[in-house]
C-alpha cells in the first residue's frame, strides 16, 4: 500500500504551492501515471479520499492520465509498447528491454480556486 | 531537530494525519473569514501547471544520501526482499565472515519491534533500527536520519534492510548503490514475474537457503530465467546462509563493489 505514502506526497506538494500559487482550495488534481509505475491505480483512489480529507484538497477530484509503457529494444533498435515489465520484444521477442516511458508518477496540474 | 534535512517544526511525514486532524480543529473557523475576501458569485476556479514528479522529495532525499555516501566511499547497499526470505541470517553470516575486512553497519526497517537491530548488534556492529508502524517502506529522509546517529566511519560498508515487501520499496530510492533482491527457494520460482517491479529495481538476486532445494521443487534456472526477462541486467548468486554454501562469492562480490567505492569509481 504504498499508495497512501504517494497520496501523502501529493498532499504536501498541493500545500507547499497553495502559498506560492495563491489558492485556498483544490478541487480537481491531474495525475499522470505510467502503466510500468508500479501503482494499482485503484488503490491510489481509496488512498487519496482518505488523505485528503480535512485538507486544503478535502472533497477534490481526482483525474488519473494512464500513460501506456514504452521500451527500447536492443536488438531492434526501436522503440515498442509494452503493458508489462515482462514483456518481450513484439517484433522479435526479445527481453532486451529498456524501459524509456511509462514509468513516470507526476502532478500535471490543479483546478483551484 | 533535523541537522540532516532542517525538518522539525510543522513538518509532516509518517504522524502527518494526527497533524491535519489537530489542525482541522483548532483553525477550522479561522480559515475561511481569514484569507482572501473574494467577491460572491464570481467564479474562482483557475487551472494551476505544476508539472512535478511525485516522489522528487524522496528523490532530493536519496541524492543527498549519495551523495553523503560517495564522499565517503562507502558502499551503501538496500536488501528487499518477502519476510522472512532470510535478510537477517544473511546479513549475520555476512558480518561474521567480514569483520576485519571492513567497518559495517546496519540500518534495519521493519514495522515493529527491534528484534532485527538487536540480532545485528549481538554479531558487535552498529546498528539503528527504523520502525516504520503502518509504513511499508523505508523512505530516503528515514534513512538520512539513521546515518545521522549511526555516523558510519569512511570507506565503510551499510547494509540498509528494507521492510519485508516485494511491491513498495522498489520505488524508493534511498541513495544505494544497488539494490539487492533476496529471494529464497521456498518462495516458488515465479516470484520474479508475479513482483516485476522489484527485480526490475534490482541490480542482485540472492537465491537464498539453497540446502533446501533437495526437498522442493523449486527450478533455479527458469527462476534465473523469469528474473532476467524482468530485468536483462540482473546478475544471481545462490547460497545458503545457513550452511555457507556459496557464500564466499557473495563475500567477494560485496569486497570488490566496496572496492570500486572506495577508489571512487561509482
Amino acid at each position: 500500500m504504498h499508495e497512501m505514502s504517494l497520496c501523502e506526497s501529493v498532499l504536501q506538494i498541493l500545500e507547499q504551492q497553495a502559498e506560492a500559487q495563491q489558492y485556498r482550495k483544490v478541487k480537481t488534481v491531474w495525475l499522470e501515471i505510467g502503466a510500468l509505475a508500479g501503482v494499482e491505480i485503484e488503490a491510489l483512489r481509496f488512498s487519496f479520499d482518505i488523505v485528503v480529507q480535512g485538507s486544503l484538497a478535502d472533497q477534490a477530484r481526482l483525474e488519473i492520465i494512464e500513460v501506456p509503457g514504452q521500451a527500447w529494444c536492443l536488438p531492434c533498435g526501436r522503440n515498442v509498447a509494452v503493458q508489462q515489465l515482462y514483456d518481450q520484444c513484439p517484433h522479435c521477442g526479445s527481453h532486451q528491454l529498456q524501459v524509456n516511458g511509462g514509468d513516470q508518477m507526476r502532478i500535471k496540474e490543479l483546478e483551484v480556486e | 531537530m533535523c541537522g540532516v534535512c532542517g525538518c522539525g517544526e510543522g513538518h509532516s511525514h509518517s504522524h502527518d494525519h494526527g497533524h491535519s486532524h489537530d489542525h482541522h480543529h483548532h483553525d477550522h473557523d479561522h480559515e475561511h473569514g481569514a484569507a482572501h475576501a473574494h467577491a460572491p458569485g464570481l467564479s474562482r476556479l483557475r487551472m494551476v501547471q505544476i508539472e512535478q514528479d511525485i516522489l522528487a522529495k524522496n528523490n532530493r532525499y536519496a541524492a543527498e544520501n549519495r551523495r553523503y555516501f560517495n564522499e565517503r566511499g562507502m558502499l551503501a547497499l538496500n536488501l528487499v526482499s518477502s519476510p522472512g526470505s532470510g535478510k537477517t541470517t544473511l546479513l549475520t553470516e555476512t558480518i561474521a565472515r567480514l569483520q576485519g575486512d571492513a567497518d559495517i553497519a546496519v540500518i534495519e526497517g521493519d514495522q515493529q519491534t527491534a528484534r532485527d537491530a538487536e540480532r545485528i548488534r549481538a554479531t558487535g556492529v552498529q546498528a539503528v533500527q527504523i520502525n516504520t508502524g503502518k509504513g511499508c517502506h523505508l523512505d530516503a529522509h528515514r534513512v538520512g536520519h539513521a546515518l545521522a546517529s549511526l555516523q558510519p566511519s569512511d570507506h565503510s560498508l551499510l547494509f540498509i534492510e528494507n521492510v519485508g515487501n516485494l511491491v513498495c520499496p522498489s520505488s524508493f530510492d534511498l541513495g544505494e548503490a544497488h539494490k539487492v533482491v533476496i529471494l529464497s527457494v521456498t518462495e516458488g520460482e515465479d516470484k520474479p514475474i508475479k513482483y516485476p517491479d522489484m527485480f526490475h529495481a534490482a541490480d542482485l538476486m540472492i537465491l537464498n537457503k539453497t540446502d533446501l532445494l533437495p526437498y522442493l521443487d523449486f527450478d533455479s534456472e527458469q527462476c534465473i530465467q523469469y528474473a532476467k526477462q524482468v530485468n536483462p541486467r540482473i546478475k544471481v548468486l545462490s547460497l545458503s546462509a545457513k550452511t555457507g554454501e556459496g557464500i564466499d562469492n557473495w563475500l567477494r562480490w560485496l569486497k570488490a563493489e566496496l572496492e570500486l567505492q572506495r577508489i571512487g569509481y561509482a
